[in-house]
């Protein structure tokens, strides 16, 4: 399918996980990527496919690069942008969710971004808005735009992800980005392992469609693409190992583990990296071998995409009320 | 004058003998004067027809939450008595997590004045084993015992210190009183809002292992066996905890258990996307757990039935999964939900009613639960059979809080009685 020509419906509301779609909707949405990628390259970026539209990054956790993200993937689509962030201190009283929402909802936005600390607080959220809802991470669950700039990068790298061995290693228990990969790759056909300590794995992770490794040299031996995660010890209730030098020494990505995989394997990560401790700075800075830059430049045109094919659904509806 | 009534041509259902046959029964003063096959008023008095119904000891609801005092616009005594009398329970017994917490005399008095104020399901009390609920310093057992505390309890929190919890069964044994544990390993139980498996890992959610359970069970079998205290298991949900209480059992250990609807009724996959209403302390578990649940009932190895009513307005439950209140209110669904372990074939119907009448009566060593000539008459009048769909609107209860809205279910309570006046009466 051309890009730019695509007659496929994406007949979904919102985009809350990635779990739920279908290849040909996955398919789609990296297809519009691929043009956004180009017209992010040019010296005119913006178009106005989004004029008059108005977009709310609504962010109840900190983060500055999904953030950034989103706001110029709906500023060169022509959208009106406004970012609004939530302490976490305020939400903790929940009524202050539905109550943002009942009053965003009441300002007739188009697209609400929403980032949360919670598992399930964006789909909650959507439950009693009006307009279409991204999730732009909900707690240990989903992160989709992540996944698919992830598999965008992927695809341009590798030109297919179907039958491909991806490794994805690191904190599993917190990682949202980790549960959508690991939907996505599934469904688009690629073969994907787990590699981490047993503390940072959920329980029957296996049945997510995933082969589990405690150890790096088993579980990169022969993989096309390394992810790395970041350990999140802001959600660590508790310790799940015991030192950061411990877990470099047996989890980190060096040279020497990456040598177990293919010798052309992408070196992934989804940001922001913690060097030294989940992957060493020379690995993360090979150009050769790392597409951690891309995945940022990836992240746009994904996003950009996403907020296309969710206004097509919404100018087949009549206006909010 | 003596006020007599005359329920004629019942289905009568006695567990504690047995009794399962057609016939009448006569009130008398508030009492049970007379059943068998056809008997007569030896007076003035009233006849109700119970053609066609079941006519049972009244239901003994050995654990609810009344929010009163402190929560009254979740639930009060008046509102949950009368969502008790709906639901068929004549006598129900509330956790002393209210504000102030139930740890004093006085409380207890309270809760006891308030049930003859509100005068239809008989209220009675927990208090708290520690005071305030903080696991640390035990409450005046003896004294609130002889206030009318039916047993000693944390509520849904576990007695964690283990040296507190051999003091409070040692302390009991004292006086003969009972100690009542919420089983979970409270550390594994705080880092997760559902239980550990597959879908609390596709829901990105903390899991609860259901091991957190047995831990707790079998440390609190070895304090029941080195005190000699009885111990009362509340909610039992998994495989693991009701072997162990099996094989305690087995040895002789003064140690009863109970479970409520929602862990032989649902299994986890209730949660659904983010289901707030099915979640529950212990979290609903996995269906192999819900199966031994069932087993357990069977064979008797679990004693009671409990609804574990917990109202919560709607802020408490529209919430992010995690940060939502736990709790499910029951006393309107118990009955049908137990009666589908007879319409299951699973128990015989004298075996789904054991555990609402006779044994947590006994439990708590109440008069009650029992068809028995000079009883108090608690009965409640039901029919078997009526197919209908659980509404939660319908809820005489403040709160709505039920995973169970819209399920299908049989059996529909017709009439509750208390000391032989009649309480509710269902109107179609």
């Amino acid at each position: 399918m051309s890009a730019g020509t695509s007659s496929l419906a994406f007949p979904h509301r919102h985009l809350l996980g990635i779990e739920g779609l279908s290849p040909d909707e996955i398919t789609l949405l990296l297809d519009r990527s691929e043009s956004y990628v180009e017209q992010s390259r040019q010296i005119d970026k913006k178009q106005s496919l989004l004029r008059g539209r108005t977009v709310i990054n609504l962010f109840f956790e900190n983060s500055t690069r999904t953030r950034t993200s989103f706001e110029l993937a709906g500023k060169r689509l022509g959208g009106d942008v406004i970012n609004m962030s939530v302490q976490a201190s305020s939400i903790k009283k929940g009524e202050t969710l539905i109550d943002t929402a009942m009053t965003l909802t009441a300002m007739h936005p188009d697209v609400l971004v929403v980032r949360h600390p919670e598992s399930g607080a964006v789909q909650l959220l959507a439950e009693k808005v009006d307009c279409a809802v991204i999730n732009a991470g909900d707690g240990s669950h989903e992160h989709p735009t992540q996944a698919l700039l992830d598999a965008l990068t992927i695809r341009r790298r590798k030109g297919r992800l179907q039958g491909l061995s991806v490794a994805i290693c690191g904190d599993i228990l917190h990682s949202r980005v980790a549960r959508s990969n690991i939907a996505l790759l599934n469904i688009m056909g690629a073969r994907v392992r787990v590699v981490a300590p047993r503390t940072l794995l959920p329980a029957e992770i296996e049945r997510l469609g995933v082969e589990v490794f405690h150890d790096m040299a088993a579980g990169l031996a022969g993989v096309d693409i390394v992810m790395m995660l970041r350990l999140q010890t802001e959600r660590f209730h508790g310790s799940f190992v015991p030192s950061i030098r411990e877990y470099f020494h047996f989890f980190g990505l060096d040279y020497a583990k990456l040598a177990a995989a293919k010798p052309d394997a992408l070196i992934m990560h989804p940001g922001p990296m913690n060097r030294g401790v989940e992957i060493d700075t020379a690995v993360a800075d090979d150009i050769d071998r790392s597409a951690i830059r891309q995945q940022v430049e990836m992240g746009v045109a994904v996003r950009m995409a996403c907020l296309e094919v969710l206004s097509r659904e919404l100018s087949n509806r009549a206006p909010a009320k | 004058m003596t006020a007599r009534s005359l329920f004629r041509n019942a289905r009568l259902l006695d567990p504690a003998t047995g009794l399962d046959r057609p016939g009448d029964l006569v009130v008398e003063d508030g009492r049970i004067a007379a059943l068998g096959g056809r008997l007569t008023l030896a007076g003035e008095g009233e006849t109700i027809d119970c053609t066609g119904a079941c006519l049972a000891p009244g239901l003994i609801d050995m654990r609810v939450e009344l929010r009163e005092p402190g929560f009254e616009h979740q639930e009060s005594m008046q509102s949950g008595a009368l969502a008790a009398v709906a639901g068929g329970v004549t006598t129900m017994v509330a956790l002393p997590n209210t504000e102030p917490v139930i740890d004093d005399m006085a409380l207890v008095e309270f809760v006891a004045r308030r049930s003859r104020d509100v005068s239809l399901a008989r209220i009675r009390t927990y208090a708290a084993a520690t005071k305030g609920l903080k696991g640390r310093e035990l409450t005046e057992f003896g004294l609130l015992a002889g206030a009318g505390a039916l047993a000693f309890t944390d509520g849904g929190q576990a007695i964690a210190d283990a040296v507190v919890m051999r003091r409070a069964l040692a302390y009991a044994r004292t006086f003969d009183l009972l100690v009542m544990q919420h089983p979970e390993e409270p550390n594994l139980a705080a880092v997760g809002a559902m239980n550990e498996g597959e879908v609390a890992t596709r829901l990105g959610l903390g899991g609860i292992t259901p091991a957190a359970e047995v831990i707790m069970v079998e440390r609190d079998l070895r304090l029941c066996e080195i005190t000699g205290g009885r111990l009362h298991i509340a909610h039992v949900s998994t495989a693991a905890a009701i072997e162990a209480i099996r094989q305690a059992k087995r040895r002789g250990l003064p140690v009863t258990t109970d479970t409520a609807p929602h862990y032989f009724a649902l299994n986890e996959t209730a949660v659904g996307d983010y289901r707030t209403f099915a979640k529950v302390s212990p979290p609903l578990r996995g269906e192999s757990d819900r199966r031994a649940v069932v087993a357990g009932l069977k064979d008797g190895t679990i004693d009671a039935i409990a609804s574990d009513h917990s109202p919560h307005d709607q802020d408490s439950k529209r919430l992010p999964f995690a940060s939502a209140a736990s709790g499910i209110v029951g006393l309107e669904t118990l009955l049908p939900l137990a009666l589908e372990l007879y319409h299951n074939g699973h128990l015989s119907l004298l075996e789904a009613l054991r555990p609402l009448t006779e044994r947590p009566a006994a439990i708590l060593r109440l008069p009650a639960g029992r068809l028995e000539i000079g009883a108090a008459a608690d009965l409640v009048i039901f029919d078997l059979e009526r197919p209908r769909r659980i509404d939660v609107d319908a809820f005489r209860s403040k709160s709505r809080n039920s995973p169970f809205d819209g399920r299908p279910v049989q059996g529909q309570v017709l009439r509750t009685v208390i000391a032989g006046r009649s309480v509710f009466m269902h109107r179609d």
